[in-house]
């Protein structure tokens, strides 16, 4: 019975001994606070703005633990992220976790562990929660959803129907991190020293922006599945425009470089978990990239591009030779459970 | 980037652009073998640049598009089977076989998993002895020593629960039957570089020589490329045709001898069916007698034809023999970007990463941009 002890068991999420072990003794000594504490059905939040922003977002990655991040800090920031680009400030969120059965404890302390510092980075306390264990093979490790609530202190930022020709188009980092992160962590590829992910909270970026050049910021998206490919899609259908890239400054590290040549992958396509794309007025453009650059977290913010009267294309791209290629919608599951 | 950049200057691009463009004194036939290049010419914007120059005609280097239709039927119906996976390259599971796909499939309960390299499909082999593994070997030379490699390693661990389904297809044989077809147009080939450092280039000059053809050894980059057209247009010109190497960092006459006799040792030429081209002498491999007991053809051999699958014959429809021999373009092709897209494709061109139709869809010239365009 020795495994009782170190891994997850169907008990844990029978609502008895083990479950209230779990929650007591893993749960609560990491996320304590005044709402947790209650174990009541619901929470009651004390809201100062007229608007709230809601969110949620489930977390299937595999592997759980990967270079630069963990399904953890995650679900964390994902759904953060998600409050940011709609202009909110980030302050609650609901943590729900779907455990197989056989799951070794300390792996799941780790991932707590993650939660609760990236709790604590982003400044948003975890209120309410859900445990449950399912037999071994019908989830992978830990699923985890969280949904999120934040304020809407400041004025609404415009959307991508605001979007003008002339607009520029910036990332606030290197693409593609964090599907070639976990793409060579599951599929073992060796590559050294492994990619890290990009995953990381953009809600300190998006307020220092918006403080910066206020209404100049036209709209703002995480780029996470599909890729920068997949915003710049939506917006183009938004705004009836052109969203035309240039190649040469896209900005791409060395290793996502070399892995996705090896592998035959277009960073343009790939997952990023921590970098979101910026469509601004051309007028703001230096304190854009000065606001973006102050935050560790988008100090490698730079223009890509800019929006152009729509052509036949909605997102086109100008190659090495200078010339201008349309840039398709991401299609099918290039990269499977990445998030 | 190291390796990369030094082969994507735009400076030099145009240099040899002007040099080509002022040696061309006619607009010279080359077919580019890969579809590698195919893609790399096309996403680079170069067969645009060059588009009144040059004639680029693209070659069958597509391993999955020339991967018969019975050979992924077959595979599906492997992967259908109790207690058996099929594992292929990614490349392969959108590729419809006369019915349907591997992916498709799969929805319907068959067990696929796609790999980057055939060895870990012997390790899925090795750690779940209750499965079967069969792992769909498919591309040219460059492919073939690492399932050569995948039955080797087997072979060493006493594995019985892998085999492998051999489709392997040789270069050289098709570069021939298309310079023997009756109406022929290439003049000039630009030799798949990746081919041509594992199986060395030797044997190209007696083709060259017979067939009065210049075959220049090229890379994938925006410099190999334009660099390997440029020799083509200066031998045409001088009238002179001989085998070149433009590819001199990775390829050399001989080619990789290690790999080539990790070749010979499990597998054994063999006159092959191409998808869309038909039967060519010596145009393949296939697994040597003495390793019968890794071949899935064999042991799986009593579900050949077998099917419950309703007949819908895509191959009626789509035109991909005429792509792949260079007879028609794709954007000439009445389903181009319409009944067939990467989406829903009607063959095999159109799915892979090395497919002319997908390099056209994705990276085309003005005309065809307009027509995708209009899908949205």
């Amino acid at each position: 019975m020795n495994t009782n002890n170190t891994r997850i068991t169907l008990a844990h999420g029978e609502g008895a001994r083990a479950t209230r072990e779990l929650i007591t003794n893993r749960i609560l000594t990491r996320f304590d606070n005044e709402h947790l504490r209650q174990l009541s059905d619901a929470t009651q939040l004390d809201v100062a703005s007229d608007r709230i922003a809601m969110t949620t977002d489930s977390f299937v990655v595999s592997p759980m633990i990967f270079p630069g991040g963990d399904i953890g800090s995650m679900a964390v920031y994902g759904t953060v992220n998600d409050l940011a680009v709609s202009g909110a400030v980030p302050r609650w969120l609901s943590l729900a976790l779907i455990i197989e059965e056989g799951l070794e404890l300390s792996i799941l302390d780790k991932i707590l562990d993650s939660i609760a510092s990236a709790a604590e980075r982003c400044g948003v306390v975890i209120v309410t929660g859900d445990t449950k264990v399912v037999p071994r093979g019908a989830a992978d490790g830990i699923f985890i959803n969280t949904t999120g609530i934040g304020e809407l202190n400041s004025s609404v930022i415009a959307g991508p129907r605001s979007i003008r020709a002339g607009d520029l188009l910036i990332v606030s980092g290197p693409i593609g991190r964090h599907g070639i992160a976990v793409l060579s962590a599951r599929e073992e590829l060796a590559l050294e020293p492994p990619p890290q992910s990009d995953s990381a909270p953009l809600h300190n970026s998006v307020a220092c922006l918006r403080k910066n050049v206020g209404e100049a910021v036209k709209a703002i998206r995480d780029a996470t599945r599909g890729g920068v490919s997949a915003v710049l899609h939506e917006w183009a259908t938004e705004c009836n425009l052109t969203m035309q890239l240039d190649e040469t400054r896209i900005p791409i590290t060395d290793d996502v470089r070399g892995a996705s040549e090896l592998l035959g992958l277009d960073p343009l396509y790939i997952a990023n978990e921590g970098t979101m794309v910026i469509a601004v007025d051309p007028a703001a453009e230096a304190e854009a990239l000065a606001a973006l650059r102050s935050i560790p977290e988008s100090h490698n913010a730079v223009v890509i591009g800019r929006v152009t009267a729509r052509k036949v294309s909605p997102v086109t791209i100008q190659r090495m030779l200078g010339v201008e290629q349309p840039v398709d919608e991401p299609t099918g599951a290039l990269l499977p459970r990445i998030c | 980037m190291k390796y990369i950049d030094e082969y994507r200057d735009p400076q030099r691009a145009r240099l040899l652009i002007a040099e080509i463009r002022s040696r061309a004194s006619q607009r010279w036939v080359l077919m580019e073998v890969c579809g590698g290049q195919t893609h790399s010419l096309l996403r680079h914007g170069i067969a645009e640049e060059l588009r009144n120059d040059i004639e680029l005609i693209h070659g069958p280097g597509c391993p999955v598009c020339v991967t018969p239709a019975a050979a992924i039927d077959l595979a599906q119906s492997i992967a259908m089977q109790p207690k058996t996976t099929l594992v292929s390259f990614g490349d392969m599971v959108r590729v419809p076989g006369t019915q349907s796909s591997l992916l498709e499939i799969r929805t319907r309960g068959g067990s696929t998993k796609t790999v980057y390299s055939p060895l870990d499909a012997v390790e899925l082999a090795r750690r779940n002895r209750n499965e079967h593994y069969v792992f769909f070997a498919v591309g040219f030379e460059t492919t073939a020593p690492a399932t050569a490699l995948a039955v080797l390693q087997a072979d060493q661990l006493g594995l019985t629960n892998f085999s492998i389904l051999v489709a392997h297809v040789r270069v050289q044989p098709a570069m021939e039957a298309i310079l023997r077809s009756p109406n022929n147009r290439v003049q000039a080939f630009l030799a798949a570089g990746h081919v041509c450092t594992v199986a060395g280039f030797e044997s190209y000059s007696d083709l060259s020589k017979k067939m009065d053809t210049p075959i220049v050894v090229t890379g994938f980059e925006p410099l190999d490329l334009l660099e390997g057209i440029l020799a083509c247009v200066i031998q045409l010109e001088n009238g002179q045709y001989s085998v070149e190497n433009r590819y001199a960092r990775c390829a050399v006459e001989a080619g990789n001898i290690e790999a080539q006799q990790v070749i010979d040792r499990v597998y054994e030429v063999a006159d092959r069916p191409w998808r869309g081209l038909g039967e060519i002498a010596n145009g393949g491999y296939i697994l040597k007698h003495k390793w019968q007991r890794f071949d899935a053809a064999h042991r799986f051999a009593h579900l050949q034809n077998e099917s419950t699958l309703p007949i819908i014959d895509l191959e009626n429809e789509c035109q991909a023999a005429e792509v792949l021999s260079g007879r028609l373009r794709p954007t000439e092709c009445s389903a181009f970007g319409k009944e067939c897209t990467p989406d829903l494709p009607l063959g095999a061109p159109m799915v892979s990463s090395e497919g002319a139709c997908a390099a056209y869809f994705r990276f085309g010239p003005k005309e065809t941009v307009l027509s995708q365009g209009n899908q949205h």
